[in-house]
């Protein structure tokens, strides 16, 4: 409609490389960025940052997993279990030897790697629901492992606390701060999962999800590549549970339970198995549901309940309305939101002249 | 008109009336905005679903007798889910309305929101919730636990073990069954050290969540260790099927104490009713029961409007620890006013408000709190009752033993 994709003409390798060939696509994630990076900061609120918050907390769990599930083929109920794995060396190392974030941040993301492959190996052997049993019964040892071994967990309350990051000197306090300080990874994540899933790495990754053994025909190391993907995957689990105890100030067991990871698969398959977009939709779309049905309930509830029974219902009916759009979403659209937002652009390609 | 365009209107006509009445609620200047989280979804919706409209109900006695001084008090809850992010948004959420102090549900939930209540300066209450150490209130100076913390409760439970055993605990065998989690095993150091002291036997019996499960626990406490006192402190489903275990198992339930958790009514009900229960005790933060006037005023305020009382008030366990909730509060305002002079107090004046709390106890059913600076557990109160008949019974006035060997856990404590 807006644009033409004729004439565009690449004159050399790193054009044709390029993650957004089209001048409009550029054009439109560069708007994207500076209304993210520079407008809302500016004009939001401590409120809606929060919020904003949560949510590019959830797009690095989110990606990480669609690499695992979305990419790969290999379902895992792990999240929450790797995400503490990240959030207690992290925590660990900041309480005790007073690591930096740029430390404490990547060597939480690598212990979870690590356990994370260890997780992976059965992978070899067992595939789908079988696998999300085995990732399952992970959740459950890395937890009570967690619970029980006090030089991990720092006690009996499983609770380590952990300063705000320090950036240039400077503690991050304040709600846009630590934004800025999410934001920051949030952009690395897409950058790295849009590039990874192009290389020879992320070819492999779907090559094994669409038909293992013909990718093992073709020469790909399934046994190698599916580590691969475990280890990447929980890499941005432990990425995440650093952050999310570097946001929270604290580190504790209880909030990376099994409902974390369910809440993290249900992202990913609300947003779109196997795109990056989807994987930022499903964060957005889980977060943020709950909070604008109940802002809607409190808005309008008032006409149809008493206050006393409203304070009942809204908690409730949120639960009914989340779970009614999320079985909405996806018959409307199976393929999750991603596709939804892909059908609706196809469609104003070519408008008005549909043929 | 056809229905459809009808059902429109009528939709956008609500939408209309919402957000006028959105606004007015908005208008009023001199309300006091509490900010209170709940769980009716979650994991814990057992309790939260009573307790907190016991909340609501208490706000609108104090109310209707006038509000404070001419203030009427605006109790604004949010539904966390038992969830942390939920949390946070509602956190920031009631921080934007501007909520003079707040509630917290949940043990994580506290746990996470701490760092911000200190950088913004809000007292908060979390009764029952969040971790023992909280009741120092020289290292937590906005966390408000009221409630007795686990420490607390266990001194209490040895206590009532060695009056039952007849004042010598010296060789007597203690088993404590607990929920494998870090709240089941938070009161294991005031136990050791009571050990130490009173030299009893102790043994420790894990449940692993959701606890459903027991029959092997409960072959090992009452076939194989026989002990002379059992202290239970579970959560959830696990209470009813502890005692139910007992009763099976033919082990007097008068030997046996559940702590804050394992001793409201569902519990009872879920053991398979009162009659199963008989004699079994209960710890509790609040006064259990229905006599207490404050209850017969929330009757007679509902029978003013011509309604029923609320079904919630026959949970009395949980009813009544909602009402000591919002009691404290109101009481920590009413002290906020005097120091303010009659303006609008400060957050910094609530929380001093609510470090002048004392010999204010609702007819019975709040313990004789006396919360200060550096205490805000408010000396850690519990009291016990049994089942008998078919209800609660006291069986003590409100105690707190062991004060010396608690405040040293807590000076050591992490």
């Amino acid at each position: 409609m807006f644009h033409r994709e004729a004439g565009v003409f690449k004159t050399s390798y790193a054009a044709d490389m390029a993650l957004y060939p089209l001048p409009i696509a550029r054009w439109a994630v560069a708007a994207v960025a500076v209304l993210f990076i520079v407008v809302v900061p500016l004009t939001c609120g401590d409120y809606p940052i929060s919020v904003l918050n949560l949510i590019l907390i959830a797009v690095v769990g989110a990606l990480g997993l669609n690499i695992l599930v979305g990419y790969t083929g290999q379902i895992s109920i792990g999240t929450g279990a790797f995400m503490s794995v990240g959030a207690y060396t992290a925590a660990n190392l900041v309480t005790h030897l007073h690591a930096p974030f740029w430390i404490a941040l990547p060597a939480g993301g690598l212990m979870a790697a690590l356990i994370g492959t260890i997780v992976g190996i059965p992978s070899l052997r067992i595939k789908g629901i079988y696998l999300a049993i085995a990732t399952l019964a992970a959740q459950l040892i890395i937890e009570w492992t967690i619970n029980h071994v006090q030089w991990i967990s720092g006690g009996v309350q499983a609770s380590i606390t952990v300063p705000r990051p320090s950036v240039f000197g400077v503690r991050l306090v304040s709600e846009r701060q630590i934004y800025g300080f999410l934001m920051f990874f949030v952009v690395l994540a897409i950058i790295a999962t849009l590039n990874l899933v192009r290389s020879r790495i992320g070819r492999a990754f779907i090559a094994i999800r669409d038909q293992d053994i013909a990718a093992e025909i073709i020469g790909i190391n399934i046994f190698r590549y599916k580590l691969y993907a475990f280890a990447i995957s929980s890499f941005f689990a432990g990425v995440t549970g650093v952050l999310e105890s570097y946001y929270l100030g604290i580190a504790n067991y209880e909030q990376f339970q099994i409902d974390v990871s369910i809440d993290y698969l249900a992202m990913v398959i609300i947003g779109g198995l196997g795109s990056v977009l989807g994987s930022v939709f499903g964060a957005i779309f889980v977060t943020l549901l709950p909070i604008a049905t109940r802002w809607f309930l409190e808005s309008f509830g008032g006409v149809f309940f008493s206050s006393s029974d409203l304070l009942n219902v809204i908690p409730n009916l949120r639960l009914v309305i989340f779970g009614g759009l999320i079985i909405f979403f996806l018959v409307v659209e199976p393929e999750g939101l991603n596709r939804l937002w892909r059908n609706i652009r196809n469609y104003f390609r070519v408008w008005p002249f549909s043929y | 008109m056809t229905t459809r365009s009808r059902s429109v209107l009528t939709l956008a006509a609500g939408m209309a009336v919402g957000l006028a009445y959105a606004g007015s609620a908005m208008a009023d200047d001199k309300v006091l905005l509490i900010g209170d989280q709940c769980d009716r979804t979650g994991a814990t919706q057992i309790v939260g679903t009573v307790l907190c409209p016991a909340m609501q109900d208490y706000y609108k006695l104090v109310n209707s007798k006038g509000g404070i001084d001419g203030w009427t008090i605006k109790g604004d809850e949010i539904d966390n889910g038992y969830k942390v992010p939920e949390a946070i948004e509602a956190y920031e959420r009631q921080k934007q309305m501007g909520a003079l102090m707040m509630t917290f549900y949940g043990t994580p939930q506290t746990v996470a929101l701490n760092a911000r209540i200190e950088q913004d300066k809000i007292p908060t209450t979390s009764p029952g919730f969040g971790i023992s150490a909280a009741a120092d209130g020289t290292r937590f100076p906005y966390l408000f636990p009221i409630a007795a913390t686990y420490w607390s409760q266990g001194a209490a439970a040895i206590q009532f073990a060695k009056d039952q055993l007849g004042g010598d605990l010296k060789g007597k065998k203690i088993a404590y069954v607990y929920y494998d989690n870090p709240a089941g095993k938070e009161p294991m150091p005031i136990l050791e050290a009571l050990q130490k002291q009173e030299g009893f036997e102790l043994r420790t019996f894990a449940v692993p969540p959701p606890g459903v499960e027991m029959g092997a626990q409960i072959i090992d406490i009452t076939q194989r260790y026989h002990p002379d006192f059992v202290i239970d402190h579970l959560f959830g489903r696990s209470p009813s099927v502890a005692i139910k275990g007992y009763k099976g198992a033919g082990y007097p339930l008068k030997k046996v104490l559940g702590l804050v958790w394992a001793s409201a009514e569902a519990d009872i009900l879920a053991a398979g009713g009162w009659s199963v229960a008989e004699g079994y005790n209960t710890l509790q933060f609040a006064g259990a029961g229905d006599d207490y006037p404050v209850r017969q005023e929330i009757k007679e305020m509902y029978k003013k409007e011509g309604k029923e009382p609320p079904k919630e008030m026959a949970d009395t366990v949980a009813y009544n620890r909602g009402l000591l909730q919002a009691a404290v509060q109101v009481e920590a305002l009413k002290n906020a006013l005097k120091i303010s002079g009659g303006q609008k107090p400060t957050t910094e004046q609530v929380k001093a408000g609510f470090e002048q709390i004392k010999d204010f106890t609702l007819g019975g059913l709040v313990p004789p709190l006396q919360i200060t600076a550096t205490d805000h557990e408010g000396g850690g109160w519990v009291q016990i009752f049994g089942v008998h008949d078919g209800k609660f019974v006291k069986e003590t006035e409100w105690i707190h033993p062991y004060r010396d060997v608690v405040e040293n856990v807590l000076k050591t404590a992490e």
